[in-house]
């Protein structure tokens, strides 16, 4: 099985290859991740990384100045129907339009709009960073074993917000709740870090090379 | 909820740690991988490298241990000292580090800040503050480890350093830094009820009551000690619990 991690010019990759490469050391399939910005490796892969570390207008620039590479994002995760995940920034690229400095259409996989973080509790700082319970609202098979109390690692001033609650896997609350993990279909997210999440973002991984959407 | 967190920082020079942890069984109790590794088991909230490498040439030495580092620890990490340029960042962020700490280059250049939350997100970018008491409830800014005043006034700084992007300030009062004797808990207070920000309190741990008041009375968010981590004085876990039975929430 091939992983592939999309280099779009976005930071942090290589803690995301390294984590996606312990984590494939376990599968119980032979699995090889390779962080590629080329279009026709991102369009046979058997799973899609997206990382995100950035402004959303920067990110979505980032994906438009590589050719090709949104049709192979499209060829690999709309026609081909392989599993993807989206890891902060690069879950909210999925959103329909991103209004972080400027508004920017997103990928418009699934419905919805990233917005900033505006707790009623204004002692609550901007941006939510730290560590942060994550709760399940549904028994989707990326979060399988998180059970309560699991702690992962975020660092965000914009959320996704939804247009469909059927969407939503899990949260995080910080003066309300944000979504913590998206899916639908055989498209998923994270607005946590899980290659910086320690054991539980290792799991989710573990689940996400495992799954069959 | 969010959890407050306790953030070991580890001297870097020429890819080798200053004042490393010395009571624990490490092969090379120099290497900053093997401390980040120890301080990753012990619960850590998050890493901080404070690279004080003088000359440039051996800069590459930094970025192969936060490589190196990124590799073995699945926490975030920032990285700070010697930040001047956007690709200096990029080069940090590459390696794998989650966050870069901008400290002089600002004060030179403040747009310098507004450029880098731009090019690289708000989050990944922490405005490193030192400061000083000056007079009562003032505090001024200062470079070169304390030695060199800026005139300019600390509160103030932070609101602007927010207003230009930075995702977080590191505040180190350069008063108690090394003493051991506590933060500068109304400098702290005062940084952190300016500004939206999330602020690391640091400079002065020598108790772990140190790291309660930092956050109970500084309203900091994060707490930054390094001697008294390295020294084996007390170990990450009994600060969080210190915490916790203050009922301060921390991730245990």
């Amino acid at each position: 099985m091939r992983v592939v991690i999309v280099d779009y010019g976005s930071g942090n990759l290589r803690s995301a290859a390294k984590a996606f490469e312990r984590a494939a050391a376990e599968n119980e399939i032979p699995t090889d991740v390779e962080v590629t910005s080329a279009p026709e490796t991102i369009a046979f892969a058997d799973c899609v990384v997206l990382p995100g570390v950035g402004a959303f207008a920067d990110c979505r620039r980032g994906l438009l100045a590589v050719p090709g590479l949104e049709a192979a994002l499209h060829e690999a995760v709309v026609m081909r129907a392989r599993p993807f995940l989206g890891i902060c920034v690069g879950m909210q690229l999925m959103a329909e339009i991103g209004r972080e400095f400027e508004a920017v259409e997103g990928l418009g996989w699934i419905a919805g709009e990233v917005v900033p973080i505006e707790p009623a509790d204004r002692s609550l700082k901007i941006p939510h960073m730290g560590w942060n319970e994550v709760e399940r609202k549904s028994a989707h098979p990326l979060v399988a074993g998180l059970g309560s109390g699991v702690h992962a690692y975020f660092v965000h001033s914009y959320h996704f917000r939804l247009a469909d609650p059927a969407d939503l896997v899990a949260t995080a609350d910080y003066g309300g709740p944000l979504a913590a993990v998206i899916a639908r279909d055989n498209i998923a997210g994270t607005q946590f870090h899980p290659e910086k999440s320690q054991e539980g973002g290792l799991r989710l991984i573990r689940n996400f090379l495992r799954w069959h959407p | 909820m969010l959890k407050m967190r306790v953030i070991p920082c580890l001297d870097v020079k020429d890819g080798r740690v200053v004042k490393g942890i010395n009571f624990v069984d490490l092969v090379d109790a120099g290497d900053p991988v093997a401390q980040a590794q120890f301080y990753d088991s012990e619960g850590a909230d998050e890493l901080c490298f404070l690279d004080i490498t003088a000359s440039a040439e051996n800069r590459d030495t930094l970025y192969d241990v936060v490589g190196r580092t990124a590799e073995k620890c699945f926490m975030p990490l920032t990285v700070g000292g010697g930040v001047r340029t956007v690709e200096d960042i990029r080069r940090l962020l590459l390696a794998g580090a989650d966050k870069v700490s901008i400290n002089t280059a600002a004060i030179a250049r403040p747009e310098f800040v507004r450029e880098a939350a731009r090019k690289f997100g708000s989050q990944c970018i922490v405005a490193a503050i030192d400061a000083k008491a000056t007079g009562p409830e003032r505090w001024e800014v200062f470079t070169h480890g304390g030695r060199r005043k800026t005139g300019i006034d600390a509160v103030a700084w932070a609101c602007r350093l927010a207003d230009y992007g930075a995702g977080e300030i590191l505040l180190t009062s350069m008063d108690r830094d090394g003493t051991k004797s506590g933060f500068d808990i109304p400098l702290t207070r005062a940084v952190a009820d300016a500004v939206r920000l999330p602020v690391i309190a640091s400079g002065g741990v020598g108790t772990l009551d140190h790291l309660v008041e930092g956050i109970r009375d500084g309203h900091a968010t994060a707490v930054l000690a390094a001697s008294i981590f390295h020294f084996g004085t007390y170990r990450i876990g009994e600060a969080k619990a210190r915490l916790a039975a203050c009922d301060i929430p921390v991730r245990l």
